[in-house]
């Protein structure tokens, strides 16, 4: 089908809006490309003012740290072939091995195999071999690009970046699964009732949700130092401080993200019908079981929606 | 629904909202009308030094804290009424300062050197989010349906990364001779320090903020767009309506419940600006309220926190976020009462 003359985009405007979209994708990317570039070489490199050898690394280099041609071209080449048997292979030995009904955790079976092999190949063999390789190689095999892996070694060993990463996923973990939990509950209830009560809860959330988290620190910091001090008549002598503690921290965050949720899971369950659960009750189901059989089976979309915005807030702190 | 399906539903949020938000809030404005002090006495001490005939003894007053039973220092909580916001405020020093017309004077004192940076970095921010992102929306949306995912995903790149860290990826590249300045100081000539003044780093921190915030405002908008009336522009193209028409009188008025939903978002999120601060280390340029707030809270040298007056800077803090959330809300309040 041709588009009519008036219709088509003049050239120009082509012109501008791609290349818009080209300087945006720049910017967006550089920044983040360039830290991991950063991220793989001495700081002597990592801060030099050209821009060349931030890329290039003549001083990682000149450390013995680095990769030839030959093994940039043989990585890249492995990449490739992984990706691609990754993309075609993979998915039909899963659908072949995995019994009936087992599809989730086939899945996950293979993709650990496929993953830890996938590693085993980058990290250890194909250095060995290419350590082997490099001399007979001539110009090919000497050090071209200076890298180093040494920083990601003393974060991740040496500063027990591990134990930190655990503490986040933990905590975001526990934060979304409860957000979610109390937040689809009270979106539900707060969309289903047109009542002046809930339009007011609403604008109520909204300004808690506006507040600095800093004006609630300087509410929370007092009582939580001393917590151990409040809570010895009721808890006796097992009474914890709060102050650093993980479920401390998780109850804290679901309640601060609670406004948003609740804001964002309202509007998912105003889009789906009121006709929907009016229909369930008719046919004898309470508020909950409607809720629970007929409204959550259509809300997974929404909720896993909201779970995404829930978590990057946490992660970030 | 009735009411105690309602509150049932409602419940366990309402509560953790009341324990976590609203009963802190309480104690901020109590504590902001009080001050917490170590009580101290005064003690007669006479110290005496071996001599001959007799020991020289010499007697003076020291200050001392007194301890309670259990060893601790004793406290005396008392209530001072407005004196930890005028602590905060120093309506006096802004007073003269501006009796005299001295912008640096007035620009000295901590909360209102706070309160201008974060509502023009607000205000100057959120056009700039929503214009970008706009912009990003309509060029995507324009462009190749094949190359969509992948931009898409590049878009969405800085707003995924992590706050500080984005801000630490920005300030290497300016921070000394960061590559980025070398290229201005190349390109103009001039010996260049982005971190030596505050006004380099205010505008670093607005565009650091402009590409963070742009890519949630751009997948909003790509959103609405696709749910543009196709019929609509058809009729308006019939009409004659030029490109730029089509998209004033009818993609935007389409996209304006997001535009406005954007705003608002971008209006709380602005208002709190912190990570900035932290992750250009700005400090001693520039501040915001919040980041004056956390500044008080933490503990000086002498292991005090002034907890009072960081409760009354917080109470201002939020003073403003309610004024600044007034004009869109009176909206939402005139609509609701429209469709009753």
């Amino acid at each position: 089908m041709s588009v009519p003359r008036s219709l088509r985009r003049p050239l120009q405007l082509t012109l501008i809006s791609n290349g818009f979209l080209v300087f945006w994708c720049l910017i967006a990317a550089f920044p983040i490309v360039w830290i991991t570039v950063m991220s793989f070489k001495t700081p002597f490199d990592a801060f030099s003012s050209n821009p060349f050898n931030v890329i290039l690394g003549p001083e990682t280099r000149g450390l013995g740290l680095g990769l030839s041609l030959a093994e940039i071209v043989a990585g890249l080449a492995l990449a490739w072939v992984l990706i691609r048997l990754g993309l075609k292979w993979l998915p039909g030995q899963v659908r072949k091995y995995s019994p009936q009904g087992m599809g989730a955790l086939g899945w996950l079976v293979g993709v650990l195999f496929f993953g830890i092999v996938a590693l085993v190949l980058f990290f250890a063999v194909l250095p060995a071999a290419m350590s082997v390789l490099n001399p007979f190689l001539g110009p090919l095999g000497r050090d071209a690009l200076g890298l180093t892996t040494e920083h990601y070694e003393a974060v991740w060993i040496d500063r027990n970046f591990t134990r930190n990463f655990g503490n986040s996923m933990l905590v975001t973990a526990g934060v979304v699964t409860i957000s979610l939990t109390v937040g689809t509950l009270a979106g539900y209830g707060l969309a289903r009732s047109g009542t002046d009560l809930a339009f007011w809860l609403l604008i109520i959330a909204l300004i808690f949700r506006a507040l600095p988290h800093s004006v609630l620190v300087a509410g929370y910091l007092p009582v939580f130092i001393k917590s151990s001090e409040i809570l010895r008549p009721i808890l006796g002598e097992a009474a914890p401080t709060l102050y650093g503690k993980p479920w401390a921290v998780i109850i804290v965050l679901v309640s601060i993200n609670q406004p948003f949720t609740i804001w964002m899971l309202r509007s998912f369950f105003h889009n789906i019908p009121a006709e929907l659960d009016e229909a369930a009750r008719v046919d004898g189901c309470s508020h909950f079981k409607a809720f629970r059989l007929v409204i959550m089976p259509v809300m997974w979309p929404g909720v896993i929606t909201a779970g995404l915005f829930c978590s990057p807030i946490t992660i970030s702190l | 629904m009735r009411l105690k399906t309602f509150a049932m539903f409602v419940g366990p949020s309402l509560v953790l909202m009341l324990i976590f938000i609203a009963a802190p809030l309480v104690m901020v404005l109590w504590n902001s009308f009080h001050v917490t002090k170590p009580l101290y006495e005064r003690v007669e001490v006479e110290t005496c030094v071996p001599g001959f005939p007799k020991p020289t003894c010499s007697t003076s007053v020291k200050q001392q804290p007194i301890l309670d039973e259990d060893g601790k220092l004793a406290t005396e909580t008392s209530f001072v009424g407005l004196d930890s916001y005028r602590n905060v405020l120093e309506l006096g020093r802004l007073r003269s300062a501006l009796s005299d017309w001295d912008w640096n004077a007035a620009n000295n004192i901590e909360f209102w050197q706070a309160l201008r940076f974060t509502v023009v970095f607000t205000l100057l921010t959120m056009p700039m989010v929503v214009g970008t992102g706009l912009l990003i929306a309509l060029a995507v949306n324009s462009t190749l349906a094949s190359i969509r995912g992948p931009v898409i995903f590049i878009s969405l790149l800085p707003f995924i990364i992590t706050p500080v860290i984005g801000a630490l990826a920005i300030r290497w590249l300016f921070i000394g001779d960061g590559i980025l300045t070398a290229a201005l100081e190349w390109w103009t000539g001039h010996d260049i320090a982005m971190f030596a003044q505050g006004w380099t780093i205010e505008i670093l921190m607005y565009l650091y903020r402009v590409w963070h915030v742009a890519p949630f405002a751009f997948v909003v908008f790509y959103a609405g767009l696709q749910g543009v009336n196709q019929d609509a522009i058809e009729a308006a193209i019939i009409d004659g309506a030029s490109r730029f028409d089509r998209l004033r009188y009818i993609v935007v008025p389409h996209l304006m419940p997001l535009i406005v939903f954007v705003m608002l978002i971008h209006l709380m999120d602005a208002y709190r600006v912190f990570e900035e601060i932290v992750g250009f280390s700005s400090q001693a340029y520039v501040i915001s309220l919040q980041w004056l707030t956390y500044d008080l809270l933490i503990p000086d040298e002498a292991g005090t926190r002034s907890i009072s007056r960081a409760s009354a800077s917080a109470m201002l803090t939020m003073i403003g976020i309610i004024v600044l959330l007034i004009i869109p809300l009176r909206r939402t309040w005139r609509d609701r009462r429209g469709t009753h």
